[in-house]
């Protein structure tokens, strides 16, 4: 299957960079990932994380976590993260929203840092030996400023409506794909459908195109984003959300949830 | 003042008196009042509500225009350049307010997101510090806002610092707390001390029942003034235009705030009858 084939693209220890819960997150993805992709993978949240995370931590794929935050959204916290928090499982480089695009941001630009306002005197900061903290060079003395240095994720997965056959993905508003694509040394995107019309031959389409220069494969996994939603397309289906939350309380609950999904996938 | 906008399209507004989560709306509309720009993080309806409430009340007294940015809903979000937005603008001072709430607040109104317990390895983890750690230094106003009003959220010191009630001198910072509202009470934030100072108590609570709930010290008059309700015309304009448009974002709440208004209206006709 060819999202397995996808999957074998994300080796041992890679850091994957995987995208907020509503912009776009490639959940069809997610079990060929735990069954085909690597091990000890360093999650990077953009800027934060929900179930494909909590999925990947459940399943023991990942050996770091680096986020704003985790967490199901309406459907309360997330399980097999908190869990493996509490138990010392996962090694954790908590941040902020702005600090994740900051790094980003210097990937993109090929920066050796972003300077960012904020953060001083936090434990964020404290427990981030990363990230540095200078005076405002440009300043009359004092002024510190947060310097965030580049991720360089090895691998970006999300998901979006459409592409067309030249590789060019359609990204609309949601500008943090494209924040993913740029830094990213692979960018694996899995699509609804793949138009016959080119997305740059209009300029109301190609404004929310994301160039096929920044894009390495895609794939056609229809409802591919489901349980969350995907802009103009479908909604998220809350009551599964919840229903994972129930159940994923417990590892032998999320293990018999994985198993059955296994089963309604083959 | 028009009738257009106190007036639902169905049926008129209950004239029930305000339930506590009314008073909370209308408390979080007056600490906004005044502002231009107020985000609101996603799954925060009643600060939601305060926010569209607020919006409203400018509309109706003529003042300048309130705009309401709602992460995570497309009718009230405008941004257009990913998450990022939100920041950059908070940044560049373009968002006068905006909501935090915590797992854990102390009485120097830092902010604890991430856990209860030592860090890394949390007994009690919570999701994690979202954008708090950039915006309460760059947003004006900031209201904490925790329904809960318990010794183990309003502790003498989180556990974790996501975000700090104050900065030392010289350090870059335009915001911070404002003030810290809780289903309970309404505290004003003095960051000279720093720490909180009552300025009310909702109805139906008191000052001893305040500080046994509180885990840190906080000034207070010995008889604190009670917090007000909306006035009648407010409340029809909360009941009426704000729940519509609360509606649109957050169905599931806006009906759980109809159910508490038709209880007060119901409980209001049973105490007549037994005058």
């Amino acid at each position: 299957m060819e999202l397995n084939r996808l999957a074998e693209l994300v080796p041992t220890g890679a850091c994957l960079a995987l995208p907020v819960d509503y912009a776009g997150v490639s959940m069809a993805m997610t079990l060929p990932l735990i069954r085909h992709g690597g091990d000890d993978l360093h999650l990077v949240c953009v800027p934060t994380g929900g179930l494909q995370v909590d999925m990947l931590i459940g399943a023991g794929k990942v050996r770091l976590v680096e986020t704003s935050a985790v967490s199901l959204g309406e459907a309360g916290g997330a399980p097999c993260f908190n869990r493996a928090v509490r138990d010392g499982a996962i090694d954790l480089r908590d941040a902020t929203c702005p600090a994740i695009h900051a790094g980003l941001l210097a990937a993109q630009k090929g920066a050796p840092f972003t300077a960012m306002r904020g953060l001083i005197g936090t434990d964020v900061l404290a427990n981030r030996p990363d990230w540095r903290v200078i005076d405002n060079p440009f300043g009359t003395g004092g002024d510190p400023v947060a310097l965030i240095p580049p991720i360089v994720p090895d691998v970006a997965i999300f998901h979006c409506p459409v592409a067309d056959r030249l590789g060019n993905v359609w990204i609309g508003r949601r500008r943090e794909l494209a924040a993913m694509a740029y830094a990213a040394k692979l960018t694996i995107v899995t699509v609804e459908r793949i138009s016959d019309r080119p997305l740059l031959e209009t300029e109301e389409m190609a404004a929310g195109t994301l160039p096929a220069l920044y894009v390495d494969e895609i794939a056609v996994a229809p409802k591919g984003a489901r349980p969350y939603g995907l802009w103009g397309e479908y909604g998220p289906d809350t009551a599964e959300l919840k229903r994972y939350a129930a159940a994923a309380r417990s590892t032998e609950g999320f293990a018999d949830y994985m198993t059955a999904i296994v089963g309604e996938m083959a | 003042m028009s009738s257009a906008l106190t007036t639902p399209p169905d049926a008129p507004p209950s004239t029930a008196p305000a339930t506590p989560r009314e008073t909370l709306i209308y408390t979080i509309a007056g600490l906004l009042r005044g502002i231009r720009h107020v985000a609101v993080g996603a799954s925060s309806p009643i600060p939601a509500a305060g926010a569209m409430l607020c919006r409203a009340l400018a509309e109706r007294d003529g003042d300048p225009r309130v705009r309401l940015s709602i992460l995570g809903s497309v009718q009230h979000n405008f941004f257009t350049n990913g998450s990022v937005e939100l920041f950059d603008c908070a940044g560049q001072g373009r968002i006068d307010a905006f909501f935090l709430g915590g797992g854990q607040i102390d009485g120097r109104g830092n902010v604890n997101l991430v856990g209860a317990g030592p860090y890394p390895q949390s007994k009690v983890r919570w999701p994690g510090s979202f954008g708090s750690a950039y915006l309460y230094f760059t947003v004006p106003r900031v209201i904490l806002f925790r329904e809960e009003h318990s010794p183990r959220v309003l502790v003498d010191k989180v556990d974790f610092i996501s975000a700090p009630g104050v900065s030392e001198e010289g350090v870059y910072r335009t915001g911070g707390p404002k003030a810290l509202l809780t289903s309970m009470a309404l505290f004003d934030f003095d960051p000279g001390r720093p720490g909180f100072r009552l300025r009310s108590i909702h109805p139906g609570h008191d000052l001893s029942e305040v500080r046994a709930a509180t885990g840190f010290t906080f000034q207070a008059d010995d008889s604190p003034a009670v917090t007000p309700p909306p006035d009648a015309e407010t409340l029809a304009l909360l009941r009426g235009r704000v729940l519509g448009e609360l509606s649109e974002t957050y169905p599931a709440f806006a009906d759980t705030l109809r159910a508490e208004t038709a209880e007060a209206g119901a409980l209001q006709k049973e105490e007549a009858l037994h005058k």
